[in-house]
């Protein structure tokens, strides 16, 4: 599309006829602005900028207490086994990755002493090889220096499957080799265009070699370690209790300077989210928490308390409606939603559309997400620059019923539509979860109204969530027709969350419901698209490429978007956190001040 | 004495059997997987998932991880966490000393209000006092405890701002300061969970009181010239307070349950919210090992009240 005008742009960028500021501004105009607009110019041969600082504090230490709230606290600090973003949360308070991400999606530098790009050598053109310099003069918290064996041996830990670390898909594919004290190479097996996986944001930290050694493989769960960790980040850890409390000091040593500015940091967990906010807002007990899905009528009746505020950000986490599309009711070989069925109703493609129309998102927006919701037509919200602008929404019950009524479906004596005496009855099934539910009763309301009968199903979360095979009532069975949740985008790249559709990933008895494709829908166009794009290094095209795949699950109406829902967190009035919405919210803990 | 001990502690081995197997087959027919949080998270592919199910012996058939559990136990090994990968016992001791200081006080509390209300309120029934003291244990007892919590929270944390709402375990202070927060911030939830026992017990003490009070010997005493406090003290409350004790035992393991609500309301990290989040998070073995000694608890205290009833009232035998 924009290739060649993008490309003179880059030229212009290198030349330093047009500065950084300008070319990003431009890529928004087009609607390319992004936290990967960087990575373009990174590909280009334009060094990958770091974000703008704000930090204002002028010495380290000073700044008292930070007291963090995150209703569900750590149970465990060691980031390979993060069995959550809480524990990830928890764990990057004392280790550091290389580089994190900042508020915009722009890469920001930890334990990296530059952003690799081509033209600084780090990138290569093949996309093939990335390598890191890392940032002289570390310091572990026991005073060992951090040097490249550390970086080589958190592959090693982590890959071996003995050792059972959740980052395992990470780091098994790649190659990670020391070139000498202070540069790390880690090689691909083929063209990566997202090389900003392995060691960077905080699920990636990195952990000392020098403790953890002994205990790679079959040993990891002894490490005593596990559970105090020695780190390189801003905080020396003090006291550790599951699922309640994590502590921390400041690091004297600290290698970055004026960093940090509190002097102690201490994480509760514990409770819920409605009294996380009220403890921060309300009553300022504490600075920060974290999480805070609670109703925006509630956060405002909070906020007139007057100590604390919400605070967004935005990534790319869609709540979605998932539609079947094989037959829930029927089974096949000892299994329902079998890839040998069709689904009965949505196998036509008017009722998908139909229903698509009966989603009311601005309602849903209205009464439910307030602040913390966007009303979008896209299954992919984020990075802006993979967003399609060629879809779009719209609630009429009106329209949606003449769609049905020229398919021939029509209304019954009960007032629900038939055709060839199938009847327009489907189950609409979520997890228990206060939002969700009533999401389900706007759009059964206006189902209705459009002569579709919709019965309701809630699951408790940890079932719907879980990968138990026996269980017919998880997300992957998708034993309804159907279903909305979330499935969180969880860096500034949708190559991850995009492969789960591909036709080979079908979730079946066979491969025990671990397949991504839950909805089971099977398109050979977005295979080839979302395969091409895992292999271009051209980010232009490859962009083309995820949008071209976001506008074929939107023509098949595979997901029906509800809401691009934002980051919600609590912040005391004078404390200046910064959140990313493509990174956990610790990520960025070394910037935090409190405005005096 | 001992020999009957030592016959109800046997007792108890087949019963605390029993009472694993049921325990240990619910959790495993129960729905949820303690790997449940890696199903959504795009980093984490199934087969991950799957290897780690094999690695803790999720896949195994139930009797054979029940025999694995039981084995352990008897090694003293209670087991291992899958959420924090941490052995279980240590985080129960973790815990353990937050609930005991909670419920601990709150018992206390619950018996300094009991004992003289309801003996005074026995001393002269139906009068305005004992009127007064019945309608607030009624109400008492008939408020749950995560009612009361919250609007214990909405009064004093959010309106009047006297008292912190959020139960922190290392305070920040040394010395007579630390003794002073440390009442400050259970000043809540002990009121919550005393005030609850007290009220039914209150009832109790006073309804154990009236029995005792119009038996002839009490009758005797005082026509022997003894004064009321005498009488009250010596004569009717030792053999008022015999079920009262029992009843108090018995509820010991009770009032841990009743903890669990107030532990997460106030979120105290004791053993009750402990077993809360391990639920939500399906960790099984330390759900089994703290429901568990519950089970224990609920034992020895009959034990124990058994016990003390013979000792207080040498009338009945042990044997």
């Amino acid at each position: 599309m924009l290739d060649k005008e993008l490309r003179s742009m880059i030229g212009k960028v290198k030349d330093g006829r047009m500065d950084r500021r300008a070319f990003i501004k431009r890529m928004a105009a087009v609607g390319l602005t992004a936290p990967l607009a960087n990575q373009i110019l990174a590909l280009g041969g334009i060094a990958m900028a770091e974000g703008p600082q704000v930090y204002k504090p002028t010495k380290r230490g000073g700044g008292g207490a930070l007291r963090l709230l995150w209703w569900q606290g750590p149970t465990l600090l060691n980031p390979h086994f993060a069995t959550g973003t809480k524990d990830q949360d928890g764990s990057r308070l004392f280790y550091e990755p290389l580089a994190c991400w900042d508020p915009d999606g722009n890469m920001k530098l930890v334990l990296a002493a530059e952003i690799p790009s081509i033209q600084n050598g780090g990138l290569a053109a093949d996309g093939k090889s990335v390598t890191w310099k890392l940032k002289p003069g570390v310091k572990w918290h026991d005073g060992k220096p951090f040097t490249a064996d550390d970086v080589v041996f958190n592959w090693e830990y982590a890959k071996d499957p003995a050792t059972s670390a959740l980052t395992i898909a990470t780091y098994r594919e790649i190659t990670v080799e020391k070139v000498d004290d202070l540069t790390v190479r880690i090689l691909f097996n083929k063209p990566t265009p997202f090389w900003a996986d392995a060691f960077v944001g905080a699920p990636n930290t990195i952990i000392p070699k020098h403790l953890f050694a002994d205990y790679k493989g079959s040993k990891s769960r002894e490490a005593p370690t596990n559970l105090s960790p020695v780190g390189t980040g801003p905080y020396k850890f003090v006291e550790f209790k599951p699922g309640d409390l994590v502590r921390g000091q400041l690091n004297p040593d600290y290698h970055m300077p004026n960093r940090p500015y509190f002097d102690t940091v201490e994480m509760k967990g514990g409770g819920d989210a409605v009294s996380a906010a009220r403890a921060v807002i309300q009553t300022g007990e504490y600075d920060f928490g974290w999480n805070i899905q609670v109703e925006d009528d509630v956060l405002l009746r909070l906020e007139k308390g007057g100590k604390g505020k919400t605070v967004y950000a935005v990534g790319g986490d869609t709540e979605f409606i998932a539609l079947n599309f094989t037959d829930p009711n029927t089974e096949v070989d000892g299994e329902r939603s079998s890839m040998k069925t069709k689904h009965p109703l949505f196998s036509d493609p008017a009722v998908r559309k139909a229903l698509s129309m009966l989603v009311d998102r601005e309602s849903v927006k209205k009464a439910i997400y307030g602040r913390a919701g966007r009303t979008t037509a896209n299954f992919l919200n984020g990075p802006e620059k993979f967003v399609s602008k060629n879809t779009s929404w719209e609630f009429s019950v009106e329209k949606a019923s003449k769609i049905l009524d020229d398919a021939g479906w029509k209304p019954g004596a009960d007032g629900i539509r038939e055709k060839d005496g199938k009847k327009l009855k489907i189950v609409y099934q979520t997890s228990i979860n206060g939002p969700r539910q009533k999401t389900q009763a706007i759009v059964k309301q206006a189902c209705q109204k459009a002569g579709i009968d919709v019965e309701l199903k809630s699951v408790v979360a940890s079932v719907f969530f879980s990968s138990d095979v026996a269980n017919p009532d998880t997300y992957a069975h998708f034993y309804a027709d159907i279903e909305m949740f979330q499935i969180p985008l969880s860096q500034p790249d949708p190559s991850q969350h995009m492969r789960r559709y591909l036709s080979i990933n079908v979730a079946t008895k066979e491969n025990k419901w671990q397949g991504t494709n839950f909805p089971r829908w099977v398109n050979k166009d977005y295979d080839a698209a979302i395969e091409a794009a895992e292999s271009e290094m051209d980010p232009v095209k490859r962009a083309a490429y995820y949008i071209k795949a976001n506008d074929l699950m939107f023509q098949d109406t595979v997901f029906i978007p509800v809401q691009h829902r934002l980051k919600v967190e609590a912040a005391a009035n004078n404390l200046r956190p910064i959140i990313s919405g493509w990174a956990n919210e610790t990520d960025n803990l070394h910037d935090w001040y409190r405005e005096e | 004495m001992s020999k009957y001990v030592l016959r109800r502690l046997l007792i108890a081995i087949p019963s605390l059997l029993g009472i694993s197997v049921v325990l240990f087959v619910v959790l495993a027919l129960a729905p949820g997987d303690p790997f449940s949080e890696l199903a959504t998270n795009p980093n984490v592919p199934p087969e991950v998932q799957a290897a780690l199910r094999a690695k803790f012996g999720l896949d195994d058939p139930i009797y054979l991880r029940y025999l694995h559990w039981l084995n352990a136990m008897l090694h003293g090994d209670w087991g291992f966490s899958f959420v924090s990968r941490m052995d279980v016992d240590t985080l129960i001791l973790q815990r353990l000393p937050a609930t005991l200081y909670v419920i601990g006080s709150a018992q206390i509390l619950a018996l300094l209000i009991a004992i003289p209300v309801g003996v005074y309120a026995a001393t002269k029934p139906y009068s305005l006092f004992d009127q007064i003291a019945n309608t607030f244990a009624f109400i008492g007892f008939s408020l749950p405890t995560f009612f009361t919590g919250l609007l214990f929270i909405l009064i004093f944390s959010v309106t009047l701002d006297w008292l912190p709402f959020v139960y922190s375990t290392d305070i920040k202070a040394t010395g007579i300061r630390w003794v002073l927060e440390m009442i400050r911030q259970a000043i809540m939830p002990v009121a919550v969970l005393g005030l609850f026992q007290a009220a039914s017990m209150t009832r109790f003490v006073r309804s154990a009181m009236l029995d005792v009070i119009r038996l002839d010997y009490v009758t005797t005493a005082r026509a022997k010239g003894l004064g009321q406090a005498t009488v009250i003290v010596k004569h009717v409350m030792r053999n008022a307070m015999i079920p009262v004790v029992t009843l108090i035992a018995l509820q010991i393991p009770a009032v841990f349950g009743g903890a669990i609500v107030t532990e997460q309301i106030f979120r105290i990290p004791g053993i009750g919210s402990l077993l809360i989040s391990s639920i939500l998070s399906n960790d099984t073995p330390v759900v089994m090992a703290v429901t568990f000694v519950f089970a224990c608890l609920v034992v020895l205290f009959n034990l124990i009240a058994d016990v003390l009833y013979g000792w207080l009232d040498p009338r009945i035998s042990l044997r």
